[in-house]
């Protein structure tokens, strides 16, 4: 059983670590400081830390002011607010002059559980994939989250980074880096291959082994690097597996699914599978129930697996 | 960059600029002349008498900042910008153009002296907040300056925006409210009413001085008043006439996004003292 660890720890304790260094570090948070785990920086930093209250458009706006200022402002709150509430203060303020605003939203996608669909952000990579110059990052583990934390305070734009609110299991270690739009070959397949990020990419390495036992060899991809996309790792995945399964916990319009299969359509078509909430509202509800229901288990993402092998033979057979 | 608070070169500076905003409009062949003309003795007063800004600044320099969160009001802030240097007059003609420095609304990475990128109303305010925050940390003793429409006070992010100010007491904030009484679909009261609009700013903390928008005297003391407050932001509640300085156009709402024909240009320049 692997480790598990929760990407929001490892998000506060890192922008905390980075605050030493850098002064021009700021956070700014809409009275989640205690989920969202900024309340680490808060507390180290009180001077350079801002609670905007439950104003998430003020905080987007004030975020923008301050990197026109010349900060680096860290901006967090959970993903359906910081992505759907305050969208169009991310587009005009942040995505068009290209503002050095890092948004950090947690709680994303179905594993919030309880909460409710209020809560549960299947729309969020979608909506921030459609600005022009976002950079959108779904870290897989606690490890790519500290990595990708790091690599956003020192690159100059703006940026997304969609974490979670459980403990996912650590596929990753310590010395794991993040470069944009580069992905991670974590197994390689000959039949066929998963683009997973975030809580899907482990999900994927259960799938590949389970897939292993009936003779399916399946590779497995890590894309933490939404957008820009690791283009050359999908394309190679396409051509040497012939068949492809996006997995992620968001909806199967406008993520990482759809960046897999706009990429492939394009370029060299093969079956794309999406696994992903499929355009829905789930409900209220424990995490593994929730995850269950959607099939975001290895037998669920098995089972994309094998359809995505009978398009390809049927494919060949025409 | 010379600055002055000679209320006579200040008049004359106005009329110059009222004559560019509305040459600019007439060449982009659309554009916002209404809430331009109401704004831009505000805009003198700041850009050539209040404010410590030039273009040989580099962006990094301490100075103060100007955020027109009426964005729509674009062709009164390019004309100041241009009377102080920032880029040349040549530019003006091709407001609104494919590829233009000068975009519809104010857009920061394409047009110097910009500071932020604004359009979409009710955004300014927060940006300008952020600004006033970056100073604070920095220790710059330097004022932000915003403005926003009468309208554009309908959108809730300024309220959010008015309560953070005070809430950070932000005593380096100084914001217009040009208050023309009219937007795109009619009066302001007809809409959706503001009133009371200064009760509003005062009751969200605010430093609230009323005083008439078109009158230098009255615009420069205020924001010295303004700048005596430091616990908590300024609001500077200026009357205004919508189309302020062309007869035809004052107090319609038609000219809030119109641009004029060419006789009406020339109608409007010989109005102003000056030749098509």
């Amino acid at each position: 059983m692997a480790e598990m660890l929760a990407l929001r720890d490892y998000y506060g304790k890192t922008v905390a670590e980075l605050g030493k260094t850098n002064k021009d570090i700021v956070v700014l948070d809409a009275d989640l400081s205690g989920s969202t785990r900024t309340s680490t920086f808060a507390k180290a930093f009180p001077e350079r830390f801002f609670n905007m209250g439950v104003a998430e458009q003020d905080m987007i706006g004030t975020a923008a002011g301050l990197a026109a200022g010349g900060k680096i402002p860290f901006a967090s709150t959970f993903a359906i607010f910081a992505s759907g509430r305050a969208w169009e203060q991310v587009r005009q303020a942040v995505g068009y002059p290209h503002q050095n605003v890092k948004i950090i939203a947690t709680h994303g996608g179905i594993t919030v559980g309880p909460d409710g669909p209020s809560h549960q952000a299947g729309e969020d990579i979608a909506l921030m994939r459609a600005i022009p110059g976002m950079t959108v990052i779904m870290p897989a583990d606690a490890h790519e989250t500290a990595a990708a934390v790091r690599w956003a305070a020192a690159y100059v734009g703006p940026v997304y980074i969609r974490l979670t609110r459980d403990k996912f299991p650590v596929v990753f270690n310590d010395s794991k880096t993040f470069t944009p739009g580069k992905g991670d070959q974590l197994k390689k397949g000959a039949d066929v291959t998963f683009i997973a990020c975030g809580l899907m990419t482990s999900i994927a390495l259960e799938a590949a082994a389970l897939l292993e036992k009936e003779g399916i060899s399946a590779g497995v991809v890590n894309m933490a690097s939404i957008k820009p996309i690791d283009r050359d790792l999908v394309l190679q995945a396409a051509a040497e597996s012939g068949a492809l399964v996006a997995a992620e916990e968001h909806s199967i319009i406008g993520g990482l699914g759809s960046a897999v299969a706009e990429l492939v359509a394009e370029n060299n078509p093969v079956p794309v599978i999406r696994v992903g909430i499929q355009d829905d509202y789930i409900s209220s509800g424990a995490p593994e129930e929730l995850l269950e229901a959607c099939g975001f288990t290895a037998t669920g993402l098995a089972d994309a697996a094998r359809r995505a092998v009978q398009l390809k033979k049927q494919a060949a057979s025409r | 960059m010379k600055r002055t608070k000679d209320v006579v070169e200040l008049k004359e500076i106005a009329r110059r600029m009222r004559v560019d905003i509305l040459t600019m409009i007439h060449a982009a062949g659309s554009g916002h002349p209404g809430g331009s003309l109401s704004a831009i003795d505000m805009l003198v007063a700041l850009y050539c008498g209040a404010m410590d800004h030039g273009p040989d600044r580099k962006k990094t320099d301490r100075r103060d900042k100007f955020v027109l969160s009426k964005g729509h009001g674009a062709p009164a802030l390019y004309a100041v910008l241009a009377e102080c240097g920032y880029f040349g007059r040549e530019h003006l003609k091709t407001l609104r153009q494919y590829e233009s420095i000068l975009s519809g609304h104010p857009y920061a990475p394409s047009t110097p002296g910009v500071e932020i990128t604004t359009g979409s109303l009710g955004q300014g305010l927060s940006q300008a907040n952020g600004l006033a925050l970056a100073n604070r940390l920095d220790g710059r003793d330097t004022f932000v300056y915003a403005m926003m429409g009468d309208g554009e006070t309908q959108e809730g992010q300024i309220w959010e925006a008015a309560m953070s100010a005070a809430h950070f007491k932000l005593g380096n904030l100084i914001a217009f409210l040009d208050n023309n009484e009219l937007q795109i679909d009619g009066f302001v009261s007809d809409v959706m009413g503001i009133e009371p609009i200064g009760k509003k700013w005062e009751a969200f903390g605010w430093h609230v001085q009323q005083i008439d928008g078109h009158d230098f005297g009255q615009i420069f003391a205020a924001i010295d008043n303004a700048k005596k407050v430091t616990d908590k932001p300024s609001l500077i509640w200026a009357r205004t006439v919508k189309g302020k300085g062309v007869s035809f156009m004052e107090r319609l709402a038609k000219w809030h996004g119109t641009a004029p024909s060419t006789d009406e240009l020339n109608k409007a320049l010989a109005e102003l003292g000056e030749k098509a």
